[in-house]
């Protein structure tokens, strides 16, 4: 019993915070869960990147699965997925809205026409406030929007091909199929 | 050689204090609020709210765009009249609890706050668990027990 006390508990001990470092090293400290998953989405209404007189109204995107991605030409991350963007934007799955953060209008103009224009919208949000709001930190941000204006996933990190298969197609195949009034 | 020594510890005093110069410079560049009492709400809350790009700086400590726009957002929580919950409130329907250095108290970090207390009183019962079983060895040692 004496022997179990002195050498057991600080074995057992031992492991179980050996397990917790171990479970901890796994983890992305720049993770951070966003509480708006599963929340409606923040209503924004910004102009256009193209058009400032055209406004943008996250309103008129119900009723459709869509999905916002979150960029800025001062993004390293966000030149890196952006060519995986193009190829997403190719199958037509979803519109994607682009949420152009703090960024310089002509560089962010620029930038499309070089690169190729992934999006079919973009809104401009100089002020970074709508980012505040849908709780952005760090571009390249994606979310997925269900038809009711839900929030049904987000990404942090440059999209990839797996994640878009993994995680946003089968949500997005699943959403719209729950709303087939608005489908065709 | 005492000159020399002399001579080297000066030079590492004025390398430290140059190395540390740069936080004597005030990150925040907005005007003060002519309140003195706002002034200290505001410079109190941002000490509260994470950063979350440079997750170990608070926002009143960084200088990241991001950091910028919470402070303007916080100062003009502050100038509107909300209270400091509201902002608190807007921060983690935005951000999660993670924004806050402080965590609060909930079901998911109970454990976070409580442990301190646990081990304390782990401690304590292991402590006189000890003490007790000195003293009554002790006293098992000492000639009026009996047959030494």
């Amino acid at each position: 019993m004496n022997n179990f006390l002195k050498f057991g508990i600080p074995l057992v001990l031992f492991a179980l915070l050996g397990g917790f470092l171990f479970v901890g090293l796994q983890r992305d400290p720049g993770y951070v869960p966003s509480p708006l998953i599963g929340k409606q989405a923040p209503e924004f209404s910004l102009p256009s990147l193209q058009d400032a007189g055209y406004p943008v109204n996250s309103s008129e995107l119900r009723g459709r699965a869509w999905v916002l991605n979150v960029w800025g030409t001062w993004c390293g991350g966000c030149r890196q997925e952006h060519d995986t963007l193009l190829a997403i934007a190719r199958t037509k799955a979803v519109p994607m809205v682009g949420l152009n953060w703090k960024d310089d209008n002509a560089a962010a103009q620029e930038w499309l026409r070089r690169l190729g224009n992934p999006y079919s919208v973009v809104a401009e949000d100089s002020e970074g406030r709508v980012a505040i709001d849908w709780g952005v930190y760090g571009a390249p941000e994606t979310f997925l929007i269900g038809p009711d204006g839900k929030v049904l996933f987000k990404h942090i990190a440059p999209m990839t091909m797996e994640v878009w298969n993994a995680e946003f197609l089968p949500r997005i195949q699943a959403a719209n199929a729950g709303a087939p009034a608005t489908q065709g | 050689m005492t000159q020399t020594f002399t001579k080297l510890a000066r030079t590492l005093v004025a390398t430290l204090l140059l190395a540390f110069a740069g936080t004597a410079l005030a990150i925040d560049a907005e005007k003060a609020f002519e309140d003195p009492a706002l002034q200290a709400r505001y410079e109190h809350i941002n000490r509260e709210l994470r950063c979350l790009v440079c997750q170990n700086q608070t926002i009143a400590d960084s200088n990241a765009t991001l950091a910028q726009d919470l402070r303007r957002e916080v100062r003009e929580m502050i100038a509107a009249g909300k209270s400091d919950d509201d902002i608190r409130e807007f921060m983690i329907e935005r951000y999660g609890d993670f924004v806050l250095y402080r965590p609060r108290m909930t079901a998911s970090t109970f454990l976070l706050w409580a442990t301190p207390v646990l081990l304390l009183l782990l401690g304590t019962f292991i402590g006189i668990r000890y003490v007790r079983r000195q003293a009554a060895l002790a006293d098992a040692d000492s000639p009026e027990a009996g047959q030494s």
